[in-house]
């Protein structure tokens, strides 16, 4: 039933071609031209690394946030909204297995996006691969549960889909933001950088991890400690109707 | 048989009761209507009875199951159909049948269903391109897809227009032919006196008539109406000495004559003695939206 479900979420996903082309391209795309027009020379300041190299993670940060706090809790509000998880409670599949089946959807497209970023990053900036090829995978994919918890839990707690975009517009915001999506980390106060460190989806922990240096424990148990409380709490307020 | 059994159902939103007390029960094989105005407490009944709200207190049985308790086992031999719910945009036709069917152990094939709801030719389109009129027979489609032992309708011709309306009614009825029990929900007086083996009329959350449609109009004692154009002039006393008449009424030159009892062979049989010809005669007979004036002092839908 969960298979046959999520084949059909995947299958709807891609239905929206704007949506899959946003979340699969976007990234990719701007970092090809950010790094086509200001790539730069490599920085002794930078460890000898260019400016794009640090830039990177930050469009993984913004592969996270369109999926994580905006498509996936958009569209479990949505179909709350038109009845459509209270029309499945009617039948013997469990609504939690839409539920579950969307968040397969997402992660596995959040992951398609950042393999297309690293491997055309790659070939047309020649950004290194992640020289931590574990340590990447393990501060994305905590990086990931943290960041879709807290979409989760806005989904849990939005009555309507108005009010959850009021909520979810700040939180994109301040993800992409403290993530350096809209400025270079390097340009924010210190303790921005600092406070960005720890909130999901931890663009330094993939920062260190892609450039070989192993992500910092600490980073990672805030991140696992935010799935875990943003996960329970959504799962207990989450309401079918 | 009785496959449903309701017994002194209540349920509250905050102090007020939607539900007050409802008891019925529903034959095996029958088509069940509960009827009464929006906000009768209609569709919280059939929401405890799918397991959808918890009663307050009373109890209901489903084939024997507590639809709280043994939601799983009940949810594969009820198929509902709620109000105002709709399904995937961009999902087709034959995906959702596909997709619904794959959730029950024992599915109909929804081939048939497709050819059997009129949406053959709808098969490969996305729900949001459907009409009103087939989302809701594909709703339909999707409480029967189940094989379901009873079927529970909310407002299934809501929005319909009246061709889509008789055509929804006949398939309720072929529906029924398969051995399928239906509970429908409804406001419309029509739909039930077409459809139904019995009603329960709910008003205010309580129970005010339990019967047939025939047995509900003949327990009120409504008086039947006579409207005709007399082909002469005639004195309302002829008609008014008649026993059988209560009250006589012009409306240009039409007569209205209520009364009761044998109120048309009275009126025709004096016309004749006068060798008055009653034109254009018609005879307006009580039905369930007076049945339901009479019972609550309210009409039943505008």
């Amino acid at each position: 039933m969960l298979t046959k479900i999520t084949a059909v979420e995947a299958k709807l996903f891609f239905r929206e071609p704007a949506v899959w082309l946003l979340t699969i391209l976007l990234p990719t795309f701007v970092l090809v031209v950010v790094g086509l027009l200001f790539g730069g020379d490599p920085d002794p300041a930078l460890g000898g690394r260019r400016w794009i190299d640090i830039f990177a993670p930050s469009m993984v940060v913004m592969t996270l946030a369109i999926l994580g706090v905006n498509l996936l809790p958009a569209r479990l509000v949505k179909y709350r909204e038109k009845g459509m998880l209270r029309r499945l409670s009617t039948t013997p599949a469990n609504p939690w297995f839409l539920l579950t089946a969307q968040l397969l959807v997402n992660m596995a497209v959040a992951v398609v996006s950042v393999v297309v970023l690293i491997i055309v990053g790659n070939v047309v900036l020649e950004i290194p691969f992640p020289l931590d090829p574990i340590g990447f995978a393990v501060a994305f994919l905590v990086g990931m549960s943290a960041l879709f918890s807290l979409g989760l839990l806005v989904a849990a707690i939005s009555p309507t889909t108005g009010i959850a975009t009021a909520l979810f517009i700040p939180l994109f915001a301040l993800v992409m933001f403290l993530g350096g999506v809209y400025l270079p980390r390097m340009l924010l106060p210190e303790f921005l950088i600092r406070i960005g460190d720890f909130t999901p989806p931890g663009v330094q922990a993939l920062l260190d991890a892609w450039s070989g240096t192993s992500p910092q424990l600490a980073q990672l148990a805030v991140m696992g400690l935010i799935t875990v409380l943003a996960g329970a709490v959504a799962a207990r307020r989450f309401r079918w109707e | 048989m009785n496959v449903i059994e309701v017994t002194n159902l209540v349920k509250r939103y905050g102090n007020h009761a939607a539900v007050d007390g409802v008891s019925f029960t529903v034959e095996e094989g029958e088509i069940f209507a509960i009827l009464g105005p929006n906000g009768a407490g209609k569709t919280t009944t059939v929401e405890s009875i799918s397991g959808l709200r918890t009663p307050d207190s009373g109890s209901i049985s489903v084939l024997g199951l507590d639809p709280r308790r043994d939601r799983d086992e009940l949810r594969r031999v009820v198929g509902v159909q709620l109000q105002e719910s709709e399904l995937a945009d961009h999902l087709r036709v034959w995906e959702t049948l596909d997709l619904y069917a794959s959730f029950y152990p024992a599915p109909r094939d929804w081939e048939g269903l497709i050819e059997d709801l009129g949406l053959a030719d709808k098969r490969n389109t996305a729900f949001r391109k459907l009409s009103g009129g087939q989302k809701q027979r594909l709703s339909i489609a999707l409480a029967l897809v189940g094989n379901p032992k009873i079927a529970i309708l909310d407002e299934l011709t809501t929005g319909l227009d009246p061709q889509a309306r008789r055509d929804t009614w006949q398939l309720i009825e072929d529906v029924r032919a398969g051995g399928v029990t239906v509970v429908l929900v409804t406001h419309f007086m029509e739909e039930a006196e077409r459809l139904a083996d019995r009603i329960a009329l709910i008003d205010e959350g309580r129970v005010v008539a339990l019967d047939t449609p025939a047995g509900i109009v003949s327990r009120v004692d409504t008086e039947h109406r006579l409207r005709f154009r007399p082909s002469a002039p005639i004195d309302d006393a002829l008609l008014t000495g008649l026993p059988e008449v209560r009250a006589v009424a012009r409306e240009g030159s039409t007569i209205v004559v209520a009364g009761t009892g044998n109120l048309v062979q009275a009126v025709m049989t004096a016309l004749a003695r006068q060798q008055i010809v009653a034109n254009e005669l018609r005879i307006e007979q009580a039905d369930l939206d007076d049945a339901f004036v009479a019972l609550t002092g309210r009409k039943l839908a505008s």
